[in-house]
C-alpha cells in the first residue's frame, strides 16, 4: 500500500477480462425514446480499476450495469459485452443468474437496496455462498464470518446475527461489500458506494475497497461523480458525457493533463481548498437533453473552444499520449 | 437561558452589533416509539443546547455529518419545528413571544432553500406559480406578484419568457434549484437558510449556483446560514463556521481559523477526511475510525470521546462547554479548556503546517 | 437531482428531459387518454348509453309501464318488439332504455357524493394528522370492517327501498375507502418538501391545501373513484335484485334481472339482456379507470 498501485496502462498481452464493443443503450417507452449510451467501447485487464466519471445522465451507471445485464424493461441494447469469456448480452437467464454474484458482483450506493431487511447479515452471505459454490450451510456460515472479518467489521461474530437495520451506515456498507465478495468475483462493479456516506466514513470505505481490491486482485469498475474519489481508487478513468467516453487514460494522465474541454471544465469548477474569495470558474449551460442531442460533439454547445467542425460529426477518439485519448477536434 | 449567554446578549445589545439572527440554547428532542401510551423514555437529541448568532451580511456555515442536527437546527430556526426549549431572536426580538415577533412575520424575513430541488417544487404548478405562491399567500395581488416573480426569475438567471410557464420536470436540476432560490427570495427576506442547497447538484452546476448565491448576497444585501456536509464548499462560502456533532455545537469561529487551526479533534479529523484530489498523494489511513454513534444513546460526557484519540477520564465524566480559545474561536473540548483535568491536546501535524 | 439518485432515475427514465413544449399534468393526461383506443371505445359506449338514457322519452318506442297480457315474453326479433317483451308484456328495449337512467345514476351519483365527502374527510385527516386524523380514521375503520355488500344491504334494509335510500346507502358504503385513499395520499404529499417550503412562506393551511395539496391528491383519488363506478353499478343492481333498491314497476337493470329470473328457462335471451347491459357498462367503467390510471402514471 505504500506506493499506490498506479499500474501500467499498457494493453497487456494477456486477454482482457472485460471487453465492451460499441455498447448502445436507449430507453424507449410510450413517452420517451432517449439514447443514454451512445457507443462505448473499452477493455479492462484482470485486477485493473476503471473509474467511470460523469455527472447525472452521463450514462455511467447504465454502462456499468450493462456488464451484469441489469437494465430497466424499457431498454433497447446493442453491442457486444464479454466478461471472462461469457457473452453477457447473449446469455440465457439461468446462466446469467449463475454469473451474477459469482463472476461479476455489485455494490450499491444505498446498502439497504441490496440487503434483504428480513434476513440476518450472516444468513444472507451464507445463502449466496451456498447458491454459487454449493457449500454446506456450516461451511457457508464459516465463510460468512471470514468475510465480515475481511471487511473489518468489529466483533464480526456478533454482527453475523444482526439485521441490516441494526447496523450503522458504515457497517452496512461493509456488510454489503462482504456479500458482494462472498463468491470471489473476478469483476466488482461499484455504483457510487461512498456517495451517501459521511466524510469520515467515506474515507474508511475507500481505503477498505482499495485494500481488498489489492489483496483479492479483482478487476473493478467504479462509478462516481467525485474526482476526489476517482483519485483515491482508480488506475484508469473514463470521463463520460452524454453517453460517450469523452476522455480516457490513467488517473495521473487525466488529472495532470486533462485534454477534453469538459474534463478541464470539471476540474476547474470543482470547489477545493484555496479557491476562497475567487469567483468559481464554471461550465456554462446545463447538461444536455439526451432526447435532443446536438449533432456532432455533445459538449459543443457548452464549450469555449467550439469550432465549426465540432458540430459536423462526433469527433473520433484521438490519442493524447500512450493509453490516453480524448474525443475532441482540438486533440491530435 | 443560562447566565452567560444572557450577559453576552445584553453586552451585544448595548453595543452596535446586534445579530440579525440569534439562537439561544435551542433544544429539539424527538421522542421515540409509542405516542399513544406515552410510555417512551428514549429521545433522539436532535439539537441539544445549541447557541450561535449570525450578523448582518455574513455567511455562517454549519458543517457536520448526517444526524449531527444541522438540518434540524435549520428547521427550528424557521419554526418548521417548534423548539423544546430555547429561543430564536430576529434583530433581538424573540420569535413567537408576545412582545417579540410573530412566526408569520419572521417567515417573511427568514427563508429557506432545501436540498432536493425536485421534491421542493410542486410538480403540478408552473414555475411562475411556485414563485408567486408565497407572495399571494401573504396578500400580494396577483399582478404585482407576477411582476415580482418575473423580476426575481430574471435575477436568478432564468429568462421569464422561457421559463415562467414551464413545469419543474421540464427543466434541469440546476435550473430547478434556481427556481427554489427565486421562491425563497420572492418575499424579500433578510436571511436565507440554505440547507444542503448545492449538495445534490452536479459539480459543473454547483459552481454556477455558488456564484449565483454570492452575487445575490451582494446585490440584495442578504445574510446566509449555509448548511452543508461538503467542507470545501463551506470553506468557500462562509465567513464563520460552526461544527456540529451529535446535536452539539462543538466548535465555532472564523472560517480561516477553523480551517487552518482546527482545535477540536473531530474538526481535525473531519478536515483531514477531505480527499486530496491527487492520485500521487492518496490517503493512507483514516483520520477518524468508526461510525458516528447512535444519537438515541449518545456517549456520556463528550459525545465524541468514543472515536477520539485524546479521550481521557474526564471526557466521560463531564460534558465540555463551548469555551473561548482564541478570540472569537470557541471550542467544546476538555483538552483545550485549562483546568478541566485533561492533560492537553496531542501534537498534531495537520492543517497547522500551512 | 444528484448523481447518486441519477442512476436509478436514469434507469427509470425520469430524469430525462422531455417535451420542449410546456404541458400541465392534466394536459398530458388528456393527451395520453385521447391516444388510448380502449379508453376511447369504452368512453364512446358509455356516452352512447348515457345519451340514450337522457333522451329516453324521445327514443324509446313504447311506454315503459304499458303492460300487455297478449305479448308476454315475446322473443327477440318480434315484429313489434325488437328485443322482445318481459313477463308482463312490457317492451324490453324501452325498459332497458329507461333502466339505463336509474342504473347509470346509481353507478355515478353515489361515487360522486362519496368522493366529495370521503375525499374531504381524507384530506382533512391527512393534512391535520394527530388527534383529528385518529378520530376520523378510526371512525371510518368501523365502517371498513364490514364487507361493502353486507353494509349496503344492512343500510338499505334499515332505510327501506327506493332510489333515494339506495343512493344514501351506497354513498355511505363508498365513503370509507375513498377517505382512506385521500388520507394516505395527503399524508404523503404533506411531507413533501414543497409543502414544507410553502409552510415556510407563512401560507395558511387552507392556502396550502388549495394551492399544493389538492392538485396532487385529486389524481389518485379520481383513479380510485373511477374504479368504484362499476362496483356501484353492480351493487345498485344487486340491491334492486334483492328488492332493496328500486321499487317495481320502475325500470332498473338489476330489478329487471330479478323479475325476469323465473323466465330464464322459457325465454333465456330476454332474461339475460339486463345482465348484459350491467356487464357492458361496468366493464367499460373499469376499462376507463384502468386507462386513467395508466395515463396518470407518469413521473412528472
Amino acid at each position: 500500500m505504500q506506493i499506490s498501485p498506479l499500474k501500467q496502462t499498457l494493453p497487456s498481452a494477456e486477454t482482457p477480462l472485460v471487453t465492451v464493443e460499441d455498447l448502445r443503450v436507449r430507453f424507449r417507452s410510450r413517452d420517451f425514446n432517449v439514447p443514454v449510451v451512445n457507443g462505448v467501447s473499452f477493455s479492462l485487464g484482470k485486477g485493473e480499476v476503471l473509474c467511470l466519471l460523469g455527472e447525472s445522465g452521463s450514462g455511467k451507471s447504465v454502462t456499468m450495469r450493462a456488464l451484469m445485464r441489469l437494465f430497466p424493461s424499457t431498454a433497447v441494447v446493442s453491442g457486444k459485452i464479454n466478461v471472462d469469456g461469457h457473452d453477457i448480452l447473449g446469455l440465457s437467464r439461468s446462466k446469467l443468474r449463475a454469473i451474477r454474484g459469482a463472476v461479476v458482483s455489485m455494490i450499491f450506493q444505498e446498502p439497504m437496496t441490496s440487503l434483504d431487511p428480513v434476513f440476518t447479515i450472516g444468513s444472507q452471505i451464507a445463502e449466496s455462498v451456498m447458491f454459487h459454490e454449493g457449500a454446506s450451510r456450516r461451511q457457508a456460515e464459516l465463510r460468512a464470518l471470514e468475510l465480515l472479518e475481511l471487511v473489518q467489521v468489529p466483533s464480526a461474530k456478533r454482527r453475523l446475527i444482526a439485521y441490516p437495520h441494526e447496523l450503522s451506515g458504515g457497517l452496512r456498507q461493509r456488510a454489503m461489500i462482504a456479500l458482494a465478495l462472498a463468491c470471489r468475483p473476478k469483476l466488482l462493479l461499484a455504483d457510487e458506494p461512498t456517495t451517501a456516506l459521511d466524510a469520515t466514513v467515506q474515507i474508511q470505505i475507500l481505503l477498505l475497497l482499495r485494500e481488498l481490491q489489492h489483496e483479492l486482485g479483482m478487476a473493478t469498475i467504479f462509478v462516481t461523480h467525485d474526482l476526489g474519489v476517482a483519485c483515491e481508487v482508480a488506475d484508469r478513468v473514463a470521463v463520460m458525457y452524454a453517453g460517450r467516453f469523452v476522455e480516457q487514460g490513467s488517473i495521473t494522465q487525466v488529472m495532470d493533463n486533462p485534454s477534453h474541454p469538459y474534463t478541464q471544465g470539471l476540474l476547474r469548477s470543482t470547489v477545493h481548498e484555496g479557491v476562497r474569495g475567487v469567483r468559481l470558474e464554471t461550465i456554462p449551460g446545463s447538461p444536455p437533453d439526451l432526447a435532443e442531442l446536438p449533432a456532432g460533439c455533445s459538449f459543443a454547445p457548452r464549450c469555449g473552444f467550439v469550432r465549426p467542425d465540432c458540430t459536423m460529426a462526433v469527433p473520433h477518439d484521438a490519442t493524447v499520449g500512450q493509453g490516453h485519448s480524448a474525443r475532441c477536434v482540438l486533440v491530435g | 437561558m443560562n447566565a452567560t449567554t444572557g450577559n453576552t446578549e445584553a453586552d451585544r445589545k448595548a453595543g452596535l452589533e446586534q445579530p440579525i439572527l440569534a439562537a439561544e440554547n435551542l433544544k429539539k428532542y424527538f421522542p421515540l416509539g409509542g405516542s399513544f401510551f406515552r410510555s417512551q423514555t428514549a429521545y433522539v437529541k436532535g439539537v441539544d443546547d445549541v447557541s450561535f448568532d449570525v450578523r448582518k451580511g455574513e455567511t455562517l456555515g454549519i458543517v457536520g455529518e448526517s444526524g449531527c442536527g444541522k438540518s434540524t437546527t435549520a428547521r427550528v430556526l424557521i419554526r418548521l419545528l417548534t423548539p423544546d426549549s430555547g429561543v430564536v431572536r430576529i434583530n433581538g426580538k424573540v420569535v413567537g413571544a408576545p412582545d417579540g415577533i410573530s412566526v408569520r412575520d419572521m417567515r417573511r424575513r427568514v427563508q429557506m432553500v432545501f436540498q432536493d430541488s425536485y421534491a421542493s417544487l410542486n410538480p403540478r404548478l408552473t414555475i411562475e406559480d411556485s414563485v408567486t405562491f408565497g407572495l399571494r399567500a401573504n396578500g400580494v395581488p396577483k399582478k404585482a406578484a407576477l411582476e415580482k416573480a418575473h423580476e426575481i426569475l430574471g435575477l436568478v438567471g432564468l429568462e421569464p419568457d422561457l421559463f415562467a410557464q414551464r413545469y419543474s420536470h421540464e427543466i434541469s436540476g440546476g435550473q430547478r434549484q434556481r427556481v427554489n432560490i427565486a421562491r425563497a427570495l420572492a418575499l424579500s427576506p433578510e436571511v436565507v437558510i440554505l440547507d444542503e442547497a448545492v449538495s445534490a447538484l452536479d459539480k459543473s452546476v454547483e459552481a454556477q449556483v455558488l456564484n449565483l448565491l454570492q452575487d445575490l448576497k451582494q446585490s440584495l444585501d442578504l445574510t446566509y446560514v449555509f448548511i452543508s456536509h461538503d467542507l470545501n464548499v463551506v470553506q468557500y462560502v462562509s465567513d464563520r463556521v460552526m461544527v456540529m456533532y451529535l446535536g452539539k455545537s462543538i466548535e465555532i469561529g472564523p472560517v480561516e481559523d477553523i480551517y487552518a487551526r482546527p482545535l477540536h479533534p473531530y474538526t481535525r479529523g473531519l478536515l483531514a477526511s477531505r480527499l486530496p484530489m491527487d492520485p500521487r498523494r492518496r490517503v493512507q489511513s483514516a483520520p477518524v475510525t468508526g461510525d458516528p454513534p447512535n444519537p438515541v444513546n449518545p456517549p456520556s460526557g463528550c459525545r465524541f470521546r468514543t472515536r477520539c484519540a485524546w479521550a481521557e477520564h474526564v471526557c466521560a465524566q463531564r460534558e465540555p462547554q463551548l469555551t473561548e480559545a482564541r478570540g472569537a474561536h470557541r471550542v467544546a473540548c476538555h483538552a483545550h479548556i485549562p483546568g478541566s483535568g485533561h492533560s492537553g491536546p496531542a501534537k498534531w501535524e495537520g492543517v497547522d503546517a500551512d | 437531482m444528484n448523481t447518486p439518485t441519477s442512476t436509478q432515475a436514469a434507469a427509470s427514465g425520469s430524469d430525462i428531459p422531455r417535451a420542449r413544449i410546456s404541458r400541465s399534468f392534466w394536459h398530458s393526461v388528456a393527451r395520453r387518454l385521447s391516444r388510448d383506443p380502449v379508453t376511447i371505445a369504452c368512453t364512446t359506449v358509455l356516452l352512447v348509453i348515457a345519451l340514450v338514457a337522457v333522451f329516453a322519452p324521445v327514443i324509446a318506442p313504447y311506454d315503459p309501464y304499458k303492460t300487455s297480457i297478449l305479448v308476454r315474453l315475446a322473443p327477440m326479433g318480434h315484429p313489434d318488439h325488437l328485443l322482445g317483451t318481459d313477463e308482463l308484456g312490457r317492451d324490453l328495449l324501452t325498459r332497458l332504455i329507461y333502466g339505463a337512467r336509474t342504473s347509470l345514476f346509481m353507478g355515478f351519483a353515489p361515487i360522486l357524493l362519496a368522493t366529495l365527502i370521503g375525499g374531504t374527510l381524507g384530506i382533512v385527516a391527512g393534512y391535520a394528522g394527530g388527534a383529528t386524523n385518529m378520530i376520523i380514521m378510526r371512525t371510518i375503520d368501523v365502517f371498513y370492517a364490514f364487507p361493502s355488500v353486507l353494509l349496503a344491504v344492512a343500510i338499505s334494509g334499515v332505510l327501506g327501498a327506493g332510489i333515494f335510500n339506495s343512493l344514501v346507502s351506497l354513498t355511505l358504503v363508498f365513503i370509507p375507502s375513498l377517505a382512506r385513499v385521500g388520507e394516505s395520499v395527503t399524508t404523503q404529499v404533506r411531507n413533501q418538501d414543497f409543502v414544507v417550503a410553502a409552510r415556510a412562506t407563512g401560507a395558511s393551511d387552507w392556502q396550502i391545501i388549495r394551492g399544493h395539496v389538492l392538485s396532487n391528491v385529486v389524481g389518485p383519488v379520481m383513479i380510485y373513484a373511477s374504479s368504484l363506478v362499476s362496483v356501484a353499478i353492480v351493487l345498485a343492481s344487486g340491491l334492486s335484485f334483492l328488492g332493496l333498491g328500486i321499487v317495481p314497476p320502475e325500470a332498473e337493470w338489476g330489478s329487471m334481472l330479478s323479475t325476469l329470473r323465473p323466465a330464464i328457462y322459457i325465454a333465456p335471451m330476454n332474461a339475460i339482456l339486463p345482465g348484459i347491459m350491467i356487464f357492458v357498462t361496468s366493464m367499460c367503467a373499469n376499462l376507463i379507470s384502468d386507462g386513467l390510471r395508466t395515463a396518470m402514471d407518469v413521473k412528472v
